[in-house]
């Protein structure tokens, strides 16, 4: 009897898992069928280093939204996880208790404001401030790079906290006993145990900086060409993709698959590195 | 210049304290300014009637359903398959590399740009399943997008059960089953719900995708078939389109108490169960 | 032990196939379950589009119009592929889509929008077309103060975008350069905050927070428009698959009564140039 229920669950659970990966899988294989025909007809590389995207002359160079996706989130990730960091190592070694509890729904809260929100407070108090005071129309890589920032902030707090309190009560008390001070403990030995979840969120926290479209489109200033500073406007493979999906027929819109192609492969890419790193770790 | 340990302590605990600083302030900044704009415009009135006259006037009340009934689609459908597949992943396979590609495709499709979701949602649901604009159309999109979120989460919370307890569960005779349940579960239960808090968040929030699957028609939705606006879609059609100020803040003040108001009840309910499992 | 290995294989391989041909058996099942009718596509039209609804449902209860945005082009698709009762569009149809019907329910000026605080009041269509390919960079070049111009545009595949392109930049390109955004309303909202920005909007939305420009000397006001004098204008299209019938028939023809004509105008609109009904 054990038995059978026991395999009864096995069954189930492979039945469940397999479900949600055709799910996914269903995606992955429409976005290429969609994206690649396009790729193949403009060229590898004429697609990824063009410089020009006019769809209605039938350029489709996406170089420009590259360097405006990477430039944007390395800002965000400059910006956001050294302050994430400190704010998962306070609340998981400095914050009392009350504070701890207080801030975690605090935080969710923060993860659940829509981006557009985000993207309008965005536009009402940080756009203006970079204009008036640093130049620029304000719409710029750099009023894009705060609001990620701000919006990663949630994501890889809460889940870096989890990891770090997570850890074994005895790591903390035997470094202790040994004479280390409360920081260096947190310093040489806490955060390092914890990279793997760190790791996770740094990533998850990125993936989000990456997809993000609604703010930043409110923020960026779209520009197609090739900024030349952190206050141009810019324009991401995302932002590229929500603008003109609305309107958007034929090879037009096939060119917008293949640039969610692009993205696809660089997020596995990332994530291929981050894995690489977790596995090691786990390894010694 | 070595700072000796001391002072490295002190210099690091100001770092450290200043930046939770910095993110409460943001965050106080965030909110308070919303709901300070937002707030006075909440009544009776605006919570129960329709939207009217584009937006202007009228209330929200069409869009508090749509959110709700979106969200719990996408939940409903999203949480037993994402926990379900994590605990296939960690408890019932050997890492190997199945569960690597597993995790690995997982992972990259967290990174897909929720528009790419709406575009494959609006052709998948919309117009192949013939199911058009609807809120089934919106919910089972989402539940796709938070699916990799529900699934690493969880997974995350599982591993960092101790093997500890398996191995106890497993010595007292008990099944794989029985051990993950009245084990390994309970324990990795805060985890699994603050990833599911973090999911919920994500969809009451979502605007590309909604807009796309769901749609944004104002009428009150009469089943799961029907059209929805959500309150995310309402506020960014009425701020972009600068209808009226006054409505947009309003709705995006009610947002933000909603998403308050689940996380509250969430955390309470989660909080109930682990000390009834102990 | 191979054995095992086998069936499994053979196991998993059977739940995918299952899986798979019900997922191409699903759309026997879905189906509009909604009764009413859904008007879909344009932005630019959808809140026209609502107001008209409105009106029309309070005089014929019982009926039920659901208004959903996307742009032209998704409302033009829908229309084809029958996803919706009638499409809107904000621009010409071009090619196959000439295949439907339409009628031409408004049109829409189209009006060149500075700062308040901008001492330049008018523009001649060359200095446009030059600001706008970046051969004029300075507003102290077309009498301003001494500051660079923020050129300010919609998307590419924007109907609004089309009309500017096709009659004030005709061959010269607009400049990559330039911030684009996404609608109407943000183009006002960057136009009113920031006092070197220049950009083009629906005539119907300008207010007091923007300036119109005068274009080679015409004002731009809903009167030049109508008697010819300001030709910057794109019309307002209800497209449907095939000749309408029933609720699209009666909904379009409120729209085009009296009634209707007068509730577009007074929000701003023009209509439509007589003998446009295909």
């Amino acid at each position: 009897m054990k038995n059978m229920k026991e395999k009864l669950s096995g069954r189930i659970f492979l039945a469940v898992a397999l479900s949600t990966l055709s799910a996914l899988a269903v995606i992955t294989v429409f976005i290429f069928i969609k994206g690649l025909p396009i790729i193949g007809k403009v060229g590898v590389l004429d697609f990824v280093f063009g410089m020009k995207w006019a769809p209605s002359e039938g350029a489709f160079g996406i170089f420009p939204m590259i360097v405006g996706s990477v430039a944007v989130t390395l800002g965000a990730v400059i910006i956001g996880v050294p302050v994430a960091l400190c704010c998962s190592v306070f609340l998981a070694e400095f914050a009392p208790v009350w504070m701890r509890n207080l801030f975690r729904p605090a935080i969710q809260l923060l993860a659940g404001i829509p981006s557009v929100v985000y993207g309008f407070w965005g536009v009402i108090f940080i756009v203006p401030f970079i204009r008036d005071y640093l130049g620029g129309p304000g719409l710029s890589i750099l009023a894009g790079s705060v609001i990620l920032a701000i919006m990663i902030l949630p994501t890889i707090i809460s889940i870096s906290e989890v990891s770090i309190l997570a850890l074994p009560r005895y790591y903390k008390e035997g470094a202790l006993a040994l004479g280390l001070t409360h920081w260096q403990t947190i310093r040489s030995l806490l955060v390092p145990a914890a990279k793997s979840g760190i790791v996770a969120a740094v990533i998850l926290g990125i993936g989000r900086a990456i997809g993000e479209t609604m703010a930043v489109i409110m923020v960026l200033g779209n520009a197609v060409a090739l900024p030349e500073s952190i206050l141009d406007p810019v324009r991401t493979l995302t932002t590229n993709i929500g603008i003109e999906m609305g309107y958007a027929s034929g090879e037009h819109q096939e060119a917008l698959f293949a640039t969610g192609v692009v993205l696809f492969i660089i997020i596995m890419i990332l994530n291929a590195t981050a894995q690489y790193i977790v596995r090691r770790k786990r390894a010694r | 210049m070595r700072l000796d340990s001391k002072t490295a302590e002190k210099f690091a605990k100001a770092i450290i304290w200043s930046a939770a600083l910095l993110v409460i302030a943001v965050l106080l900044a965030v909110i308070i300014y919303i709901l300070a704009k937002g707030v006075p415009e909440i009544s009776w009135d605006f919570l129960s009637q329709i939207p009217r006259s584009m937006g202007r006037s009228g209330g929200i009340s069409s869009t508090i359903i749509g959110t709700l009934l979106v969200t719990l689609v996408a939940v409903a459908v999203a949480t037993p398959f994402g926990i379900g597949t994590a605990f296939y992943l960690t408890e019932y396979t050997r890492e190997g590399k199945i569960t690597r590609v597993i995790r690995f495709s997982a992972e990259s499709l967290a990174g897909i740009p929720s528009i790419v979701y709406g575009l494959f949602g609006f052709i998948f649901f919309v117009i192949y399943l013939k199911l058009g604009w609807s809120i089934l159309s919106g919910g089972l999109t989402l539940a796709i997008m938070i699916l990799p979120t529900i699934i690493r989460t969880t997974e995350e919370a599982i591993l960092a059960v101790p093997y500890m307890y398996r191995e106890v569960g497993f010595s007292l005779g008990g099944t794989r089953w029985q051990t993950i349940t009245r084990a390994v579960f309970p324990s990795a239960l805060p985890g699994i719900a603050n990833g599911i808090i973090l999911s919920i968040g994500r969809c009451v929030a979502e605007t590309a995708a909604v807009i796309l699957t769901a749609g944004s028609a104002l009428q009150m939705p009469e089943s799961l078939f029907s059209p929805a606006r959500t309150m995310a879609v309402h506020f960014y059609i009425l701020a972009r389109e600068g209808i009226s100020m006054e409505n947009a803040f309003g709705t995006a003040a009610l947002l933000i108490i909603l998403i308050f108001i689940i996380n509250v009840v969430f955390n309470m309910l989660v909080n109930r169960f682990v000390a009834k499992g102990r | 032990m191979k054995r095992n290995v086998l069936m499994e294989r053979i196991k998993i391989a059977a739940v995918a196939a299952v899986f798979a041909a019900s997922m191409a058996a699903l759309p026997g099942c879905g189906g509009r379950a909604q009764a009413g009718i859904i008007v879909a596509g344009s932005t630019s039209v959808q809140p026209y589009a609502e107001v008209l609804a409105e009106e029309f449902m309070l005089e014929h209860p019982g009926e039920r119009i659901d208004i959903q945005g996307g742009g032209s082009a998704a409302g033009i698709t829908a229309a084809q592929t029958g996803t919706a009762d009638i499409g809107m569009s904000s621009r010409e149809l071009k090619g196959s889509e000439k295949e439907l019907w339409y009628v031409e329910i408004a049109k829409d000026g189209l009006a060149v929008v500075v700062n308040p605080a901008n001492p330049v009041d008018g523009l001649t269509l060359d200095q446009v077309r030059g600001i706008y390919s970046k051969e004029i960079t300075d507003w102290s070049e077309v009498g301003g103060k001494k500051s660079p111009i923020h050129v300010i545009t919609r998307e590419e595949g924007s109907g609004t975008r089309g009309a500017f392109s096709d009659l004030v930049m005709q061959k010269t390109g607009i400049t990559p350069k330039a911030i684009v955004q996404d609608s109407n309303g943000a183009v006002r909202q960057l136009v009113s905050d920031d006092p070197n920005a220049i950009g083009y909007i629906s005539l119907g939305l300008v207010n007091e927070k923007v300036k119109a420009l005068r274009l080679d000397g015409v004002a731009a006001t809903r009167e030049n428009v109508m008697n010819g004098c300001y030709n910057l204008s794109r019309p307002f299209l209800f497209v449907t698959q095939r000749e309408p019938s029933g609720a699209a028939k009666r909904f379009i023809d409120f729209t085009l009564s009296a009634a209707g004509q007068k509730i577009l105008s007074g929000e701003g609109l023009i209509p439509p140039a007589e003998g446009d009904v295909k």
